[in-house]
């Protein structure tokens, strides 16, 4: 079946990452199944941590940015493929 | 009664601010960006004063719980009214149960939401504004949060045509490279020959650490002329006895990240402040987000004094573009 590309966007700007704490393990792992609502990873900006969530069911296919890497507003941080 | 759905990254009640008590070591807090604030409150007819949100980032998901004339302002985070976008900077009707919500921000970092009436918070110190480090003014003295109730206060001093717009020519356009205008002083003798020239040529990034506070930059070191600290000074070559400092004054302590102090910011400590952001120009600073770049530009009093003429002749425009139509 062929399989359709969902992508994760950072609403805010902020220093991204894919860890609850640092000495915790990720949220979740690239080619790791992923259901609607699932956090995936933190923005932290003015203090605030964000969370960010899976839009869809599927599987989180890549991450497009790094630990701590900065994003600007509207960033594409992950790609999910949906079945 | 406006109630809060979702409360977004952080929204808080403010108005012009809390002005005079500075020497007490007050800090105003307010409305950031001034203009897109003013430019609210007279698309609705509302007392300039008059208490609005400051919707930072992201927006809020709110549901009216009366009928409200309401206009948004400010930085693009673009509105919806019961799912279907709206214009900002026009003089918009909403009904009992419509739900306002916005999508990701585009430009600027902060929208100004404003309600005929205004947001009827307790006066603290003459101010609605909250000042969230102190836990005072607004609501509650904290930012929105899910479940809250804003009440619509009475402040109206005339009725605005729904559908009046703000002409495009005063509406600002934001941008992720920007210059700001500093006039240089208190201490920036503090700062080598080589530091001062280099804080004006290059391109500060706004780090994350950036909010009502103040915003923090990254670039690189700037370095203090050597000396024998004062009696008073810290022992850091940044410390100089202590002073006031003026709002929109930048600081770098101990030479790395220079910092701007805005609204919610210390009003005196033992930071070399080398210049300070015109008053102006605040507007935009708080309308730049985290990872976009500053260039400072020196400017005389003069220069800073012709830059606030030029802002009040566009406010008196702009409410007398609104008295004909």
């Amino acid at each position: 079946m062929p399989s359709t590309k969902s992508q994760v966007l950072s609403p805010i700007p902020g220093v991204f990452y894919r860890k609850p704490a640092p000495d915790k393990e990720v949220f979740i792992k690239e080619g790791d199944a992923v259901k609607s609502g699932d956090v995936i990873g933190l923005v932290e900006v003015m203090k605030n941590f964000y969370e960010i969530k899976a839009e869809t069911d599927g599987v989180l296919e890549s991450f497009l940015v790094n630990e701590e890497d900065i994003l600007d507003a509207g960033q594409e941080i992950a790609v999910i493929s949906v079945q | 009664m406006i109630k809060v759905i979702q409360p977004g990254l952080q929204t808080t009640v403010q108005d012009h601010g809390r002005i005079g008590y500075y020497e007490v070591g007050m800090p105003p807090s307010g409305a950031m960006d001034k203009y897109s604030y003013t430019a609210a409150n007279i698309l609705v007819g509302n007392d300039e004063n008059a208490a609005a949100l400051e919707i930072t980032y992201m927006g809020p998901v709110l549901e009216f719980h009366q009928d409200a004339v309401i206009a948004l302002t400010g930085g693009e985070i673009p509105p919806k009214v019961n799912g279907q976008p709206v214009p900002m900077w026009e003089t918009l009707a909403v009904k009992a149960g419509d739900q306002l919500s916005f999508d990701f921000v585009k430009q600027g970092a902060r929208v100004y939401l404003a309600v005929a009436g205004g947001i009827d918070v307790p006066l603290i110190m003459d101010s609605r504004s909250t000042y969230t480090l102190c836990g005072i003014g607004g609501l509650d003295g904290r930012p929105l949060q899910a479940g809250d109730e804003l009440k619509i206060g009475y402040e109206v001093k005339h009725q605005v045509k729904i559908g009046t717009r703000i002409q495009d020519e005063l509406i600002p356009t934001f941008s992720k490279t920007n210059e700001i205008r500093v006039v240089v002083g208190l201490c920036s003798y503090r700062l080598t020959e080589e530091s001062k020239e280099r804080f004006f040529s290059i391109d500060w990034t706004v780090t994350p650490e950036a909010n009502r506070v103040g915003y923090r930059f990254k670039g690189e070191r700037l370095n203090f002329v050597e000396r024998e600290q004062p009696f008073g000074a810290g022992s850091n070559p940044s410390n100089v006895v202590d002073l006031g400092y003026p709002i929109g004054s930048i600081q770098v302590p101990d030479g790395v990240e220079p910092i701007a102090l805005l609204n919610d910011a210390v009003t005196g400590g033992g930071y070399a402040t080398i210049c300070t952001i015109i008053s102006t120009d605040l507007n935009k600073m708080a309308q730049i987000k985290t990872n976009e770049k500053v260039r400072f530009v020196a400017v005389s009093i003069e220069e800073a004094l012709q830059a606030r003429k030029e802002y009040k002749d566009k406010v008196a425009q702009m409410k007398q573009q609104l008295q004909l139509s």
